[in-house]
Order: C-alpha cells, then sequence, then structure tokens
C-alpha cells in the first residue's frame, strides 16, 4: 500500500510526459489526484498494513494527518487544474502536469518516510520538481523567481543534511550506533543516549533548513518572488502542500529534542522565528499593492503562527498548531486560486488597478474576500478556532508577553491586508480593465467554492474521526 | 583512518582556496571537479576494503566511482558546456573581490578548527582533520555562492557547500542506506541539471548569465 500511493502518482507523472495530446494531460492530473484520494482512503481502514522497505515507510499518527491533508488539497488542485489549464492553450503544460503528479508522489513519501535521510532526499527533489512549475509563464520576473527559489532553497536543504548528519553523529557519538530511523532516535533520545551539544547544533541546523523550505523569516526572501510570479495553481500547492512537508519534517525533529529533554531549547528557538515571521509578515502586508505577494506575506505570517505555537509549549497549542495546519492549507488554497482567477480576469495583480471583483466576479471575489477574513482569523471560520487554541495554549503556559506580541501582530496583518483585499473586491469594475476572457464557471470557481465551504464548516464543527486524529497527532508528538 | 586519508583532506581544503581565488570561471570548474573526484575516493581509503564481505565492498566501489564521475567529470562538463554557451571568462563583479574572499576563507577555516575541537572531546575522533574539513568547505562554499553575480560561479558554490556536507556524511557511512546516498547523488545530479535549464533561459533572455540583470522583483 506504502509504496502504491507513491508509485502511482509517479505513474500518472510518467503518462502525462508520454502523450501528446494537451487537453488530456490536466485530465491524467485530475484522474492521478482521484486516485490517490481513494488509495489514501483505503490506507486510512488499515493504517498498520502501511509499512515498506523493512519499515524505512511506515504510516504513523503524524504522518497520516499530514497525508490526509496533502491529498485532499491536491484533489482540489487538481480539480480546478483543467479548467485553469484550458484557460491557457498558448503555454506547454507537460511540465506542468508532470511535475505536479511528481510533486505528489514526493510529499508523500515525506510523510511515510521513517528514515531521516529518505525524507531529506524527498525535499530536496520536491524543490527541484516545483522549481520548474515557477517558471511556467517564461516573463523575466518568473526566470527571476524560479532561479532565487532554486537558490536559496537548496542551500537550506544542503544546511538540512548538515544537520541531519550532526543528528545522527550525535547517537554515534554517545553509543557508536549512527542511524537515521526516526524510531529508533526517538529510542535513543529517551535513554538519553544523545549527545546534547550535536543534537542542539543538528537542531539548529535542521531549523535552518527546512525553515527555509517552510518560509520561516529571514529565510523566506523566495517567497513573494515565487508565489507573486508562479500562476496561482503551483502558489497553492506551494502554500499549502510544500510548506506542510517541511513543518512535518520540524515536528519531528522536535519531537526528538523532546524526548530527549531539550525541549525547552528548540522551544526558544521556534518562539523567536515564529514572532519574527508574524511581524516581517505583517510589515510587508501593509501598504502591499501586489495581491499575489500579499498572499506570499500573509504565508510567511502563518507560518510564524505555525512555529509560535510549537514554541510556547502544552498539548493545548499543539493540537492548535496542527488544526491551525488544517485550516490555514485550506484557506490557503482558496486565497490563491481565488486571487489566480482576479488576475486572469483583470489581467493584473496590482491592488491599483484591479476593483470590482465581487461585481465581476461574484464567486471568485467572493471567495477572496471570505478567505481573507478567515486567514487574519475571524469568526466563524476555521482558523479563528485554531488561533484561538494556540492563544489560549500561550496563556495556559504562562507566555503573556508573547500572547499580546502575537495579539498585536494579527491586528497589523488584519488591518494591512484588509485594506489591499477591499481595494480589490470592492467598487466597479472599469471597463477597460476587464479585458480577460475569464469568467466565473463552475470548473474554476466551484473547487474553490467548496473548500471555502470545508473551511466555514471547520470553524463550527470538527468531526470525531478528525478530532481523534489530531488527538493522536499531538500524542505521538509528545511521545505519549 | 590512514595518512593520505589526512592529506587528501588537506588537498580538498587547498582546492577551496583555489576555487575562491580563481579569475578565470574554467579555474573555478577545474577546481570544483578536483575537488569532487577526491570526495568521491576518500570512501575507498578511510577503511581497509573489506574482502569477506562482499556487499559492502561492492557497496563502497559503486558509490564511490559513481561520486566521482558525476562530480568529477559529469557536472563540471555540463558547467563547461553552458559556459562556452554564454561565451563567459571572467566573473563580472563580485560583491567581495578575490582577496578579502581569500582573507574570509582563511578566517573562516580557522573558525571551523576551533568549533570542532569544542564539540569533539573524544581522543580517538580528534585526529581526524574531517570534520573541521567538512565545516570549512561548507562555509568556503557558502562565501562563493553569496559574493559571485554570475550563475555558474554560483552553481560552483553550491556544489563545493555540497562536498563540505558529503565530507561529513563520511563519519556514518555505514549508518546510511544506501538508498539515501544514490538519492541524494541523484538529487545533486537533477538540482544541477535544473539549474543548467535556468542558466539557459537567463543567458537567452538577457543574452547573459550576470544575475545582476535579475533585480526586478523587490518591495
Amino acid at each position: 500500500m506504502a509504496i502504491l500511493l507513491i508509485v502511482l502518482p509517479l505513474a500518472m507523472a510518467a503518462l502525462a510526459v508520454a502523450i501528446p495530446w494537451k487537453r488530456v494531460r490536466p485530465w491524467i492530473v485530475l484522474a492521478g489526484g482521484s486516485a490517490h484520494l481513494v488509495v489514501v482512503a483505503l490506507a486510512l481502514g488499515s493504517v498498520e498494513n502501511v509499512s515498506a522497505l523493512d519499515g524505512r515507510l511506515k504510516l504513523d499518527p503524524l504522518g497520516e494527518l499530514f497525508l490526509v491533508l496533502i491529498s485532499v488539497i491536491f484533489f482540489f488542485c487538481s480539480l480546478y487544474a483543467p479548467g485553469y489549464l484550458a484557460l491557457r492553450p498558448g503555454r506547454p503544460n507537460r511540465s506542468l502536469c508532470a511535475c505536479m503528479l511528481a510533486t505528489l508522489a514526493l510529499m508523500t513519501l515525506v510523510t511515510l518516510a521513517h528514515d531521516l535521510g529518505l525524507m531529506w532526499v524527498a525535499m530536496e527533489a520536491i524543490t527541484l520538481a516545483t522549481a520548474l512549475n515557477i517558471y511556467f509563464n517564461h516573463t523575466h520576473r518568473a526566470l527571476e523567481a524560479t532561479w532565487k527559489y532554486l537558490l536559496i532553497c537548496s542551500v537550506g536543504i544542503a544546511l538540512a543534511l548538515f544537520g541531519s548528519f550532526f543528528l545522527a553523529y550525535a547517537a554515534y557519538y554517545k553509543s557508536f550506533t549512527a542511524t537515521l530511523d526516526f524510531e529508533e532516535l526517538l529510542r535513543m533520545a529517551k535513554w538519553r543516549e544523545l549527545e546534547a551539544q550535536w543534537l542542539q547544533a543538528a537542531f539548529v541546523m535542521l531549523l535552518a533548513g527546512y525553515g527555509t523550505k517552510m518560509g520561516l523569516a529571514p529565510m523566506h526572501t523566495w517567497k513573494p518572488d515565487a508565489y507573486g510570479e508562479a500562476p496561482g495553481l503551483v502558489g497553492a500547492l506551494l502554500a499549502c502542500c510544500v510548506t506542510s512537508c517541511a513543518f512535518l519534517a520540524i515536528l519531528r525533529f522536535f519531537a526528538i529534542l523532546s524526548a530527549a529533554g531539550q525541549a525547552s531549547f528548540a522551544r526558544e528557538l521556534l518562539l523567536f522565528l515564529g514572532l519574527l515571521s508574524m511581524a516581517v509578515g505583517a510589515v510587508f502586508l501593509v501598504r502591499q499593492r501586489d495581491f499575489k505577494r500579499m498572499l506570499a506575506y500573509s504565508s510567511v505570517e502563518q507560518m510564524g503562527i505555525l512555529a509560535f505555537g510549537l514554541g510556547v509549549g502544552g498539548s493545548l497549542a499543539l493540537v492548535g498548531v496542527l488544526l491551525h495546519l488544517i485550516n490555514n492549507a485550506l484557506t490557503k488554497a482558496v486565497l490563491f486560486l481565488s486571487a489566480g482567477n482576479i488576475h486572469r480576469a483583470f489581467e493584473s495583480k496590482n491592488a491599483a488597478e484591479v476593483h470590482g471583483a465581487l461585481r465581476a466576479l461574484p464567486l471568485s471575489g467572493g471567495a477572496f474576500l471570505a478567505g481573507f477574513l478567515a486567514i487574519t482569523g475571524s469568526p466563524p471560520f476555521g482558523p479563528f478556532l485554531s488561533e484561538f487554541t494556540i492563544l489560549r495554549g500561550a496563556i495556559a503556559e504562562h507566555a503573556f508577553v508573547a500572547a499580546a506580541i502575537f495579539l498585536i501582530l494579527l491586528a497589523v496583518v488584519f488591518v494591512g491586508m484588509g485594506a489591499t483585499v477591499l481595494r480589490v473586491v470592492q467598487g466597479e469594475p472599469a471597463s477597460p480593465a476587464l479585458t480577460g476572457r475569464y469568467r466565473d464557471r463552475l470548473a474554476t470557481a466551484g473547487p474553490v467554492v467548496a473548500m471555502m465551504a470545508l473551511v466555514l464548516v471547520l470553524g463550527v464543527y470538527i468531526p470525531p474521526p478528525l478530532e481523534q486524529m489530531l488527538r493522536e497527532a499531538a500524542n505521538y508528538v509528545e511521545g505519549l | 583512518m590512514n595518512a593520505t586519508f589526512e592529506q587528501l583532506l588537506i588537498v580538498v581544503l587547498a582546492v577551496n582556496f583555489l576555487v575562491i581565488g580563481a579569475g578565470k570561471l574554467r579555474t573555478a570548474i577545474h577546481g570544483v571537479a578536483i575537488q569532487g573526484a577526491l570526495v568521491g575516493a576518500l570512501p575507498l581509503l578511510m577503511h581497509d576494503l573489506p574482502d569477506d564481505d562482499l556487499y559492502k565492498l561492492v557497496r563502497t566501489l559503486v558509490l564511490s566511482g559513481g561520486t566521482i564521475i558525476l562530480k568529477g567529470i559529469v557536472v563540471p562538463a555540463c558547467l563547461i558546456y553552458a559556459k562556452r554557451e554564454a561565451d563567459i571568462r571572467h566573473e563580472a563583479r563580485p560583491t567581495i573581490g578575490s582577496i578579502p574572499s581569500l582573507f574570509l576563507a582563511t578566517i573562516g577555516i580557522s573558525l571551523s578548527v576551533v568549533l570542532s575541537r569544542h564539540l569533539i572531546v573524544d581522543d580517538t575522533q580528534q585526529k581526524t582533520l574531517l570534520v573541521p574539513a567538512s565545516l570549512a568547505t561548507a562555509f568556503c562554499g557558502f562565501l562563493i555562492l553569496t559574493t559571485r553575480k554570475m550563475a555558474i560561479n554560483q552553481v560552483v558554490g553550491y556544489l563545493v557547500l555540497e562536498n563540505g556536507v558529503y565530507l561529513f556524511g563520511m563519519l556514518l557511512l555505514d549508518a546510511l542506506p544506501a538508498l539515501v546516498e544514490i538519492g541524494a547523488l541523484l538529487d545533486l545530479f537533477t538540482g544541477v541539471f535544473v539549474m543548467g535549464i535556468i542558466i539557459h533561459q537567463i543567458n537567452r533572455e538577457f543574452a547573459s548569465i550576470s544575475t545582476e540583470y535579475l533585480t526586478e522583483l523587490k518591495d
């Protein structure tokens, strides 16, 4: 089953490369996304059977949560792909479709990998598979964004490999058995068989490395460029799925440090980077005219919230973080895809030129507005609940100053982002501005509205299976 | 660890200076090719090759051979090809010139030695230069990557950084599954390949491979 989950999208990617018919390829992406979702659903029925390569691939409660999230988001993106690519008949789509499916396979590998070396290989390969997608539009700006993305993320991922080696060496140093097996490292950490200094050095490197991929400040500089220049579809996959994979990696290393009794060291670093990311996001969100770059800074801020939640510690904040991961991913996908639709219709992503999106595109414009309200933590949407849980967690841990800064930064983000979003959605569309051929239709607006509905539902009701999954994943990280 | 091993490590370290001080792109690429091939050859010298364990022997030979071919021949050949296509011989205007860079590299190498002495207290492990050489090489790679403007030179920097990380991996040779090592090599190759595609596009769009032209995106 584990192998099938990875090979299936890879085979679809190979098919997308092989066939000569451009119009058929987006449907292969849809078929791949749907089939993956079905196999994931089947896998959930027998989690203990999802194992391969002598336990190097294994589905644990933490990986399970991420796998479901990635599969669901990819499914919605693949629903959107045929409608979107039909609007771009001039652009070749072989590389985009194949790389999307390959990325799905590699992300699945990250969620399953219990060998942290293998996880690293998959993360590096994701960087490469997504780089060509950023260059989809073939403009000078896209070229610049791709080069920056490639270089910054390659350096980041090299640091992560350094960190992984340090970790293995921490084990070797004390007990003469170097290993990168996650469960073995957890066991050794519990028995204090990892050398503390090397362990700390490893975490610093890993946080810098995977933090770059996640887009935490100050390693976030690739994000506005890449998200700004890539198609909304690619931006959604990067912001929702790829960053989540990087966060999964950080969670795994955090679990090892916690087991080794070094949680406070890791938490201090995470808290600092979390608040810094929120602050950087907030500063650049104010007066941001390019609404796709705005989404990138919002993503920096959201990653900051995740790091903050992990940094304050405690079970409550951890459950909040995992819930926020889901809410953020769904809402970000809504924002990126609806921003993509608005960009197509107005042929501009500058808020000074785009007005009246709500009137011109009631579904996409409405989803963009609702997505903004949700991501900034307004009730009754999902992110409100999860951000509130993180805040309660911070107060429960007596982190009052951090909680106050958290609230102030959230307020700045709301005001800063609101100014740009309202400018885009309100008013009358200037008729010459609306030159694009795009109008809202089921194929491109349907998946966006469906995801927005999910964000709303998660704000008022968390289904018991999801609640159980969250609880089990949190317990797994805490080693309970 | 035998004496040849340590001597080769010193050569690897010295190559860093060659790459940093190189005025010509060709010298820098040749430097990184030599470094890559040396790094690939080191596992062969690290332990006495086991003649009783056939799997281990084959594994070491295949991985070393693969690394030497890839890092020493294939990747540098791609870079030389890209250089010829772009018709570029020199680094244009580095942010930091060669002499100050060499000075910074010296400081970096000294710091790496101090840092590794601080981290390693065990006598048996102290003897090898592996840890300081690894940290220093990674530092030099980072230095090249951040101060050079030619896209090819930035790739050279990335390769030096990668060589530094690879050196550290040698301490853990037995722990890493062959799958991970093969995956890492494959990633490196694909990485350089993708970077090559983008360099080709940069050259086509701007008729130059200097990243100085990539300054449109900012806030």
